[in-house]
């Protein structure tokens, strides 16, 4: 395709249009340059396409461009990403063009960044967990490889401390010496907050397993609905052709979300919910799906999507629709983060949905599913207590509220509670959570069965 | 397929695509598009514009690729072969996708929609002379151990057999017959007849539903039963338990065919249905589950049109085992992805929106859905039952949005999850107190007559004291429980047992996973038992401080898991039990 047109037909916001193109598909990546000037190099993605007609949007926004003097060149393929072992270590811009100096990857092969569904009878349900060393994610909410669990946080929480406490201490749990790939895809956020991971990454000596993918939040707007595709892209190729197991960091979705929404007004489509296009589930679903373990590989994708609520509200749409697609999610607290308690984890709305099967006999211990239900079904009560106490005041409790009272307090101090670089392994999990039953009487344990209770009460 | 008319791409947007011009095309009819075949439909036709709408990626489409006609409506295939099978949104095995694409789904895979060369060991039970009608059964073929196809006359056809083969080994496509049609024309049959998702098959008429589907389940088969040929909507936001209420039923409900239809939710999911009900074994017939079931998979990832005509295949493949004189369960994961699908496309084609960006014509495409339920009799005069039992994912759990309102309309069973039972790990997750069921008087002679005439009175106890708790609740709120009269105390300590030793239950328990209705009615019978020895105590004037003493509440609580399903002679000693607490108290206190 060798053929370029001179001229644009409309320009208005990230999109334009251009007319008397022949063969211009759908989906295609086209390259725009404004007199000649190689700098000015932009590229962009056909999004509709009318006959001689197409409507192209552009990843670095459309500044610069103009009606007379833009030169566009149709690349006949949708956009691609090269691979080869050589990304580990390395730190590419939003659609993965590489930024750290050290020169373009020589590639192996070639991948288009969007990907395509995996078929669910390749898939394999995942099963092996995945320590990270935090009792309330380990014994509350276990991750498991191949699972994608977000953290839903709201601004000022210390989600981005977490996700790098949980790269730093995560191990595969079982005896296996593999190390874990980690792919980092900021979206939209500060400088600060990538010098943070970047530096993280260094301390903890894992730099050269780390693959960084960076769209900070002066970068141009539109490069941030690539950037999870070719991260994943990239995690995907070391999964399941190298056999690796991949934790994937993606920050902040929401700045995806909002990114969606401005291009789809600028199309002027019509708006579902708070102005997010209809399409904003299937969307995150395309992203949040590659996650998984297949058939005769050893790899895995995890995910660990992080979104801040909008005003803390976890009915908002992009918190809400990620929950529906997502197999769980971790829910951070700004109530408990007052209380200086870190990491500020509320483990009522927190769940993963992949935990039933990977703990137990033969993953953790017998008892992990009893006492994570009897966790969460006395941390509720303790709800129930702390609201009668607001009301009739703590002296007018009765006895066994008052336990429960205690109970919370403690749960929340000792369980929840750690230092950032406290790594407990499951088993002091498990016994701090038979700690705090204690003090419960026994007849208030009802979801545990009487055989567990004698033997580790 | 013959290839008679074409047209010419005019324009794409997203998975809309759009012909110039007036064209021959017919409303509704399946076309492929492109030089990949991408499957397609036309949804719109216009003297300027044809719109069709593609139920794969369309990225790499240009203006002037050819759309090619197939001249028939969007159709599945029903044959044996149907049964134990992975298929996505529009009939396409996974399994031979996989085959041909390794671990990704690529797009313009051309497969059979069932095994076209397996060979099946057909019995034909027409003979020649027989004059046959639409819906008469033509030959039986063990599909699985646990189901008999059985083929019959396509619907609208009729005539005189004058040949069958004999029976032996046929494929789906063999000659098995010959009817001489009325015109005089012949007609040969085969074991597979094909049939247009949109449209309803035929019945001869509806029964009333009178018969529940008994899913083991406790909260449903006593306090809000449905029937066969009944519709229920599960709704509840992320993380309440949709999902696995739908395992549930689809494990244990008594239908003789499960659809379980995946409709844009985890790929992961349907892993775990494929793997667990491959292992797990049906109570009745010992058999595995997966010889009943049939999965349909349209992951959240998997192309968006294919995800709204999942909906219509799954229920087409459960009418046609229907009018074979079986009972069909249809699960349905989620209804409120597929109206998310109706709403995406409906945004592509520029209408008119209504609620929430909705179509307008959500509401009846939802009722003309839950419309293809029902008990009927059949063409050939057997009776058989589709059941469909759809959950709805509310955004933000809010049941007052458009999917969840316009349900509610069509249904006559609503369970209603609830996000503070599910943060406190109470499962499953279903509110007694927004929930109903329509079908309870429908029902209440077929349980008088098959468990027992006590059930529903027991039943009807149950909810009076879970609503005389729920006003309570308000008070203690207030002002705590202490000071609540010893009564009302009961009231609570016995809805408390209720809660936790009736309503909820252990999927993972091997005995509560799955509950006759005998033990049922007796657990019932127990806890009313309970309560009204304890009454007794109460108004001679006993506290209830000194009935909390005894360990009798706790211990009828964990009847569910210390009285095995199989004995339930058992529970005669917790009769004396209770006697002997009542006896306690007296004798201490009295």
């Amino acid at each position: 395709m060798g053929i370029e047109y001179l001229g644009l037909s409309r320009i208005k916001g990230p999109l334009v249009a251009i007319d008397g193109v022949k063969g211009a598909a759908y989906d295609e990546i086209v390259e725009l340059r404004v007199d000649d000037d190689a700098r000015t190099k932009k590229l962009g993605k056909i999004i509709e396409v009318y006959e001689d007609k197409a409507v192209i949007q552009i990843f670095e926004g459309s500044e610069n461009l103009s009606l007379l003097n833009t030169h566009t060149k149709f690349t006949g393929h949708p956009l691609e990403f090269p691979l080869s072992m050589d990304i580990l270590g390395r730190t590419f811009d939003g659609i993965g063009r590489p930024i750290d100096g050290l020169g373009t990857i020589e590639p192996e092969c070639k991948r288009d960044v969007n990907g395509k569904p995996l078929n669910p009878v390749e898939r394999e349900y995942p099963r092996n967990y995945i320590r990270t060393g935090i009792s309330a994610i380990d014994g509350l909410t276990t991750l498991i490889r191949g699972q994608k669990l977000p953290i839903f946080s709201g601004n000022g929480l210390p989600h981005d401390r977490l996700a790098a406490q949980i790269v730093k201490q995560a191990s595969l749990g079982d005896d296996s010496d593999d190390e874990l790939v980690v792919i980092f895809a900021a979206m939209g956020v500060k400088y600060d907050v990538a010098e943070f991971f970047r530096r993280t990454f260094e301390e903890s000596g894992v730099l050269n397993h780390v693959v960084m993918f960076l769209n900070l939040a002066n970068d141009p707007v539109v490069e941030r609905l690539i950037t999870p595709k070719v991260a994943l892209t990239a995690a995907e190729y070391l999964a399941f052709d190298k056999g690796k197991h991949v934790l994937v960091i993606l920050t902040d979705m929401t700045s995806f979300a909002e990114a969606m929404r401005e291009v789809s007004s600028s199309k002027g489509e019509i708006p579902s919910r708070k102005g997010y296009p209809g399409y904003l589930y299937s969307e995150l679903a395309a992203i949040y799906e590659r996650a998984g373990i297949v058939k005769n590989s050893t790899g895995s994708v995890t995910q660990i999507p992080i979104l801040t609520m909008p005003n803390d509200d976890i009915t908002h749409p992009i918190p809400d629709l990620t929950g529906y697609i997502t197999e769980g999610q971790i829910v951070l607290d700004r109530g408990l983060h007052g209380q200086s308690i870190y990491p500020p984890i509320n483990v009522l709305p927190s769940l993963s949905r992949l935990m039933k099967d990977g703990i137990g006999e033969g993953y953790t211990r017998e008892d992990h599913q009893s006492v994570a239900n009897q966790l969460f079904s006395s941390y509720a009560k303790v709800g129930d207590a702390r609201a009668l106490a607001s009301v009739i005041g703590e002296d007018e409790l009765s006895a066994s509220d008052k336990k429960y009272l205690e109970f919370g307090k403690a749960f929340e101090k000792e369980f929840v509670s750690q230092t950032e670089t406290e790594n407990r392994d499951v088993i002091t999990t498990l016994d701090i959570g038979w700690k705090l039953l204690h003090m419960l009487p026994k007849e208030e344990l009802d979801r545990i069965d009487t055989k567990l209770i004698e033997k580790y009460y | 397929m013959n290839n008679t008319y074409t047209g010419t791409i005019y324009g794409i947007n997203g998975p809309v695509v759009y012909i110039k011009g007036k064209t021959a095309f017919k409303m509704g009819e399946m076309v492929f598009v492109g030089p990949e075949k991408l499957v397609g439909e036309i949804i719109a036709l216009t003297s300027d514009i044809t719109t069709i709408q593609v139920y794969e990626e369309t990225s790499g489409l240009k203006p002037g690729d050819i759309v090619y006609s197939t001249g028939s409506a969007i159709f599945v295939t029903l044959a044996p072969g149907i049964i134990n099978n992975i298929f996505d949104g529009i009939e396409r095995p996974l399994k031979s996708i996989a085959e041909q694409s390794g671990i990704y789904i690529s797009r313009g895979i051309s497969v059979d929609s069932l095994d076209t060369e397996r060979k099946w060991n057909t019995h034909i039970t027409i003979k020649e002379g027989d004059y046959i009608y639409g819906g008469t059964i033509i030959a039986t073929v063990p599909e699985t151990p646990a189901v008999t196809h059985k083929s019959m006359v396509p619907p609208y056809v009729e005539g005189k057999v004058i040949w069958t083969a004999s029976d032996g080994e046929y494929t789906i496509n063999d000659k098995i017959a010959t009817i001489e049609l009325k015109d005089g024309s012949k007609r040969d049959l085969t074991l597979a007849q094909k049939w247009p998702i949109r449209v309803p098959r035929p019945i001869s008429g509806k029964h009333p539903s009178s018969i529940p589907l008994v899913t083991g389940q406790r909260i449903l088969d006593t306090l809000f039963p449905i029937a066969k040929g009944g519709t229920a909507a599960i709704p509840g936001g992320f993380g309440t338990g949709k999902t696995m209420s739908q395992h549930q039923i689809a494990k244990w409900s008594d239908a003789d065919i499960i659809i379980y239809i995946g409709c844009g939710e985890r790929g992961n999911e349907m892993t775990e249905v494929l793997e667990d009900f491959s292992k797990l074994k049906d109570p009745k017939s010992g058999n595995p589950l997966m010889y009943r079931t049939t999965l349909i998979a349209n992951t959240s990832n998997m192309p968006v049109a294919a995800r709204e005509a999942s909906i219509y295949t799954g229920i087409t493949l459960a009418e046609y085992y229907r009018d074979m004189g079986y009972h069909v369960a249809i699960m349905a994961d989620s209804t409120s992805r597929w109206a998310e699908a109706l709403r995406e496309l409906s945004g592509r084609l520029e209408e008119m929106p209504a609620e929430e960006g909705f179509p307008a014509y959500l509401a009846s495409k939802l009722s003309a859905f839950y419309e293809r339920a029902g008990y009927v009799e059949n063409l050939n005069h057997t009776e058989g039952s589709v059941s469909i039992i759809g959950a709805v994912s509310p955004q933000g759990g809010d049941f007052s949005e458009p999917v969840t309102q316009n349900t509610k309309r069509f249904v006559r069973c609503f369970w209603g999850l609830d996000k503070s039972l599910a943060y406190a790990r109470h499962f499953p997750a279903i509110h007694w107190l927004t929930s109903y069921s329509e079908y309870v008087n429908d029902l209440a002679p077929w349980y008088d007559e098959n468990v027992s005439p006590d059930f529903i009175p027991y039943r009807n106890s149950l909810l009076a004291i879970l609503n005389q708790e729920s006003s309570l609740i308000e008070i203690v709120k207030l002002i705590g429980s202490d000071v609540l009269p010893d009564d009302q105390k009961l009231t609570l300590e016995i809805a408390r047992v209720i809660r936790l030793g009736f309503l909820q239950q252990n999927a993972f328990h091997k005995d509560d996973t799955c509950v006759p209705l005998k033990k049922q009615l007796l657990m019932m019978r127990t806890i009313l038992y309970l309560d009204k020895r304890a009454k007794a105590l109460i108004s001679l004037g006993m506290p209830m401080s000194v009935l909390k003493e005894s360990n009798i509440f706790d211990r009828v609580i964990a009847i569910k898991y210390d009285i095995p399903n199989d004995h339930l002679e058992y529970f005669d000693k917790y009769k004396t039990y209770i006697d002997d607490f009542y006896d306690e108290v007296i004798r201490k206190n009295g």
